[in-house]
């Protein structure tokens, strides 16, 4: 019974909340972005308008009968039971309305299905429980998960406006320009749809299905997935942000240039001296201060690194301790600061050094183990 | 007869010989018609709870009560129990009550047949419930439940839904084949396929449907285990197999199986109204052809529900029209309706008003269905919730309100009891009040953009959401409300007459025999004489 009071007010508060902000957004479809969009949106304002007609003419006679006919003292019902010219009628109006709404849905959906290359491509997978972008000519990618916090799911902290509809990474595209996207999956079968551009294309492993838009004005367009794909179906949502043509350029670059970054830390080859000369400059820049210019540090406070057991045996611990930081003490993490090249680089040097590679096993770091350390953690 | 009415309560509601092995055993189609409906009753119920937990979790925006796990599988459940537990079991518990007795024939042509097509439901649900129990949960994948989500990514569940799924198909077939033998062979003399009860021909071509599809639903279960426990690859990308071939076969079944769990309702509703019409239905050779056309129609409709899987414009284009089509055979059918109480003298019992509100709302639906078939406008609606607001107003307004209608309209016959005429409308306005406040919200949500089967929602959806939920809950208390008129009709109920409905008998052979129905009637075929309507 409480529950039931509990529920009624809360209707009442349901209500007079959308006479506030009951705004026509929160009730019928959005135009859109784009020119297929809005044909779309056109070819569903004429339907409804037709299907409304219909239901309030229906509705209307009904209730007319209803009243109308209702049983009175002495009067009889009458008893025909059939009229083959009426039933024709209204069999072939309905017929004629039904061509009616064929025709517009025809030409329309000639158009959505124009699927010629586009200027720029993008490869979209679907993964449980995330969309991965590849920019195809410019062969460059990343994947896109939600960021809205398990706090702010828990109800542990305030829901703001994108709430469930925003991204760490938005997919990000110029406008002015067709684009044309390739859509697959990578595990089970996902639905990219955003609903700004009318484009709702299933993502199916081992099908590419295809989609294109057209964005003339610059702006942030949110969709989310449409087909269920597990447990955080309701959870990888669609950021879209169009772009001016240079700004995407400058987006590409970035892309582009980090790519390189990325490639040095992962192909390139690393010899030891490389990274001494480079371990030797970080070293007299971050370290000296504490650990002194030969090493030795000024125990108990600053530990010595000359014949220190991390340093000379235990690898794993060496990185943890430079990428953590260690609690209670003046040695912060460096995993902001520095590089994976230049953290690899001051390991490797401090291994080396003074000594510690005769006493000690000597191993070197590389950058890709501190990229590796990155990506287990994440 | 007066001793059948004295001892009506051993008679009807326990039948003659007492215990459980006389369920166990029975043949009468009286019993299994009560076994189903009382069945159907009971996983309404449970079918119910989980819209409650569904409707609880999206009470607001945020995580509330379950996991998103556990919200999946509620969402299947929910699901596969209305669809195969609720309204098949139902229709066919009618099937089996009233077939018999409209066509003035002594019990089903195959009654052994009959018990069995009821007891192994029981255990198909048994067998699908236990999941909840089992480790790795139950099934999460959607009543649709497309592959590979469904098998590749299912948890270890799946083998026993694909088990249950088989009894139920099985289940479906065999009663199919009864009521196509019972009505072929047993009709009373003169009764002419075309002077058949409406709701006799509609199931006549339901069972049609049944048995055409349900065996290709056992096809792609039967896909679906080799896929998980055979190495085959039917459904496998990576094996070079094809998940949209699942999506095909599963909708060559699921667009005849919406229609399978809706002609029954017409043939119903057709009844009621004219009943509380006083006048013979309007158009009665049209609406058999309309609900023929529609059985015929709803097999090349079926990829209307994939117009986003990518196939290529002439199979969006031919599914558009095809099922633009089918339209027009349902407005027929509501036309119809009104031409029969148009000129009539009504009157709104229960039984009229479930029918009327019936009528009023499958319309909606019906109309929401002409959006959806539109396939660019699809785009935007698929797998929002404007999809899932229009097929609960064809199932809940719509079959369900007919299966509701029709124990009112037939409960009299069937216990000898008049149900509390107040009460039934009581629960008639609740329902049509909570039923609107629950669906219509719906559509809104889904054209502003809210996918359907989703644990948790963006704000924009909360004002609506949180109606539907109340909506539901006050659904869901009203039918509590229709289990204590059932209950307060068999044990308390004042005496029905024999007509029961003011000009009842001339309509339809089941309002000729006493009320209670005695346990075996027509054991000599009536004649069709005494049926001033069939003229
Ligand atoms: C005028 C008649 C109807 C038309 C034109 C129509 C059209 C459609 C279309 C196009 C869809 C697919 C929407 C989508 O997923 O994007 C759909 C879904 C559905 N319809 Fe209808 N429909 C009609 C009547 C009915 C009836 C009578 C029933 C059942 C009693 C029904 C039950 C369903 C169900 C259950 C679904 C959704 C299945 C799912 O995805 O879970 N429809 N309808
Ligand atoms: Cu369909």
């Amino acid at each position: 019974m409480f529950r039931a009071i509990k529920y009624s007010l809360s209707l009442v508060a349901a209500l007079t909340a959308n006479v506030s902000f009951g705004a026509w957004d929160d009730l019928n479809m959005s135009p859109g972005a784009t020119q297929l969009s809005q044909e779309i949106f056109g070819l569903h304002m004429t339907v409804f308008y037709v299907c409304l007609a219909i239901g309030i003419a229906v509705l209307l006679a009904m209730a007319f009968i209803l009243f109308k006919y209702r049983k009175k003292e002495g009067v009889k019902p009458a008893d025909f039971d059939d009229s083959t010219a009426l039933e024709l009628t209204w069999t072939i109006l309905f017929a004629l309305i039904l061509i009616v709404l064929a025709v517009p849905a025809t030409s329309v959906m000639i158009k959505a299905y124009d699927d010629q290359e586009g200027d720029i491509n993008i490869l979209i997978t679907g993964h449980q429980w995330k969309w991965q972008y590849e920019y195809i000519e410019d062969e460059v990618g990343f994947f896109s998960n939600l960021s809205t916090s398990l706090d702010k799911r828990n109800n542990l902290a305030p829901k703001d406006e994108n709430y469930l509809l925003e991204v760490d990474e938005p997919l990000v595209i110029p406008t002015n320009t067709r684009v044309r996207f390739l859509i697959t999956a990578n595990d089970v079968i996902h639905s990219w749809w955003v609903p700004d551009f009318a484009i709702k294309q299933d993502a199916i492993p081992g099908f590419v299905n295809t989609g294109w838009t057209y964005v003339n004005e610059p702006g942030v367009f949110r969709g989310q997935c449409t087909e269920l794909c597990g447990q955080y179906h309701g959870y990888m949502p669609i950021v879209v942000k169009a772009v001016s043509p240079q700004e995407y350029s400058t987006f590409i670059k970035d892309k582009k240039e980090a790519k390189i970054q990325q490639a040095l830390l992962t192909e390139k080859l690393w010899s030891t001296s490389e990274l001494m000369e480079i371990g030797e400059a970080i070293y007299q820049k971050n370290c000296v201060a504490c650990h002194q210019v030969g090493g030795r540090g000024i125990p108990p406070v600053f530990p010595s690194l000359v014949g220190s057991e991390i340093v000379m045996r235990n690898k794993a611990r060496h990185i943890e301790i430079l990428m953590e930081g260690v609690q209670g003490a003046a040695m912060a993490s460096y995993a902001e600061q520095l590089s994976e090249v230049e953290i690899a680089a001051v390991i490797t040097y401090t291994r080396q050094a003074w000594g510690n590679a005769e006493t000690g096993d000597g191993k070197i770091v590389i950058p890709k183990e501190i990229l590796d350390y990155k990506t287990n953690k994440l | 007869m007066s001793a059948v009415i004295d001892s009506h309560h051993d008679d009807h509601h326990h039948g003659p010989a007492k215990g459980f092995s006389r369920w166990l055993y029975t043949t009468n189609h009286k019993d299994i018609g009560s076994m189903y409906l009382w069945f159907s009753l009971v996983m309404l119920f449970i079918g119910g709870a989980m819209a409650m937990v569904i409707r609880a979790e999206l009470f607001e925006p945020g995580s509330q009560i379950v996991s998103p796990e556990f919200y999946n599988q509620m969402v299947t459940n929910h699901g596969l129990i209305m669809v195969f537990g609720v309204i098949m079991p139902a229709f066919v518990g009618f099937a089996n009550w009233m077939i018999p007795m409209q066509i003035g024939a002594p019990d089903m042509a195959l009654p052994r047949l009959n018990n069995l097509s009821f007891w192994i439901l029981p255990v198909a649900f048994g067998i699908l419930l236990s999941t909840f129990f089992m480790e790795g949960g139950a099934p999460n994948f959607g009543w649709t439940f497309y592959a590979p989500l469904s098998t590749e990514y299912a948890p270890p569940t799946v083998t026993f839904f694909i088990f249950s799924v088989h009894i139920m198909g099985a289940s479906s077939i065999m009663g199919s084949i009864n009521i196509i033998t019972t009505i072929l062979n047993m009709r009373a003399p003169g009764m002419t396929l075309m002077k058949m009860p409406l709701f006799v021909w509609s199931w006549f071509i339901t069972a049609y449907l049944l048995i055409a599809v349900m065996p290709v639903l056992a096809g792609a279960v039967t896909m679906m285990l080799m896929d998980i426990h055979a190495g085959t690859s039917f459904f496998k990308a990576g094996g070079g197999g094809d998940p949209v071939l699942f999506q095909h076969i599963f909708w060559f079944f699921g667009h005849p199986e919406v229609y399978i769990m809706i002609l029954p309702a017409f043939g119903i509703v057709s009844h009621i109204i004219e009943t509380f019409s006083r006048k013979p239905i309007f158009g009665y050779s049209s609406m058999v052809y309309a609900i023929a056309s529609i059985a015929l129609l709803s097999f090349v409709v079926w990829a209307h529900h994939m117009f986003t899987v990518g196939m290529p414009i002439a199979g969006e284009l031919f599914f558009m029209y095809s099922t633009m089509l089918i339209a027009i055979p349902t407005g027929v059918k509501v036309f119809n309706w009104l031409s029969t109480m148009f000129k009539g003298s009504l009157t709104f019992e229960t039984p009229m008003l479930f029918a009327i509100a019936f009528v009023a709302l499958f319309t909606i639906g019906g109309l929401s269905g002409i959006m959806l078939a539109i396939a660019p406008a699809d785009f935007q609606y698929h797998d929002t919730y404007f999809v899932v607001a229009h097929f609960h107003y064809v199932l809940v307004p719509g079959a369900l309100f007919s299966l509701l209608a029709a124990a009112y309209y037939w409960i009299p016959k069937w216990t000898g009891k008049m149900y509390d005429e107040t009460l039934g409308k009581v629960h008639f306005w609740m329902s049509f009040i909570s039923v609107n406040l629950t669906f219509f919200p719906m559509h809104f949500v889904g054209l502003a953009g809210m996918p359907r089967r989703i644990p948790d929602y963006a704000m924009q959806f909360a004002d609506w959401n949180m109606m539907v939920s109340v909506g539901a809950f006050l659904f869901g208390i009203s039918q509590l409300l229709f289990l204590f008129i059932v209950l307060k009709c068999i044990y308390n109920g004042k005496e029905a007459t024999t007509e029961v409905w003011e000009g009842a008998k001339d309509r339809g052979f089941e309002w000729t025999v006493d009320s209670p129905a005695p346990y075996h009637t027509f054991s000599s075929p009536p004649s069709m004489e005494s049926l001033k309507s069939s003229s």
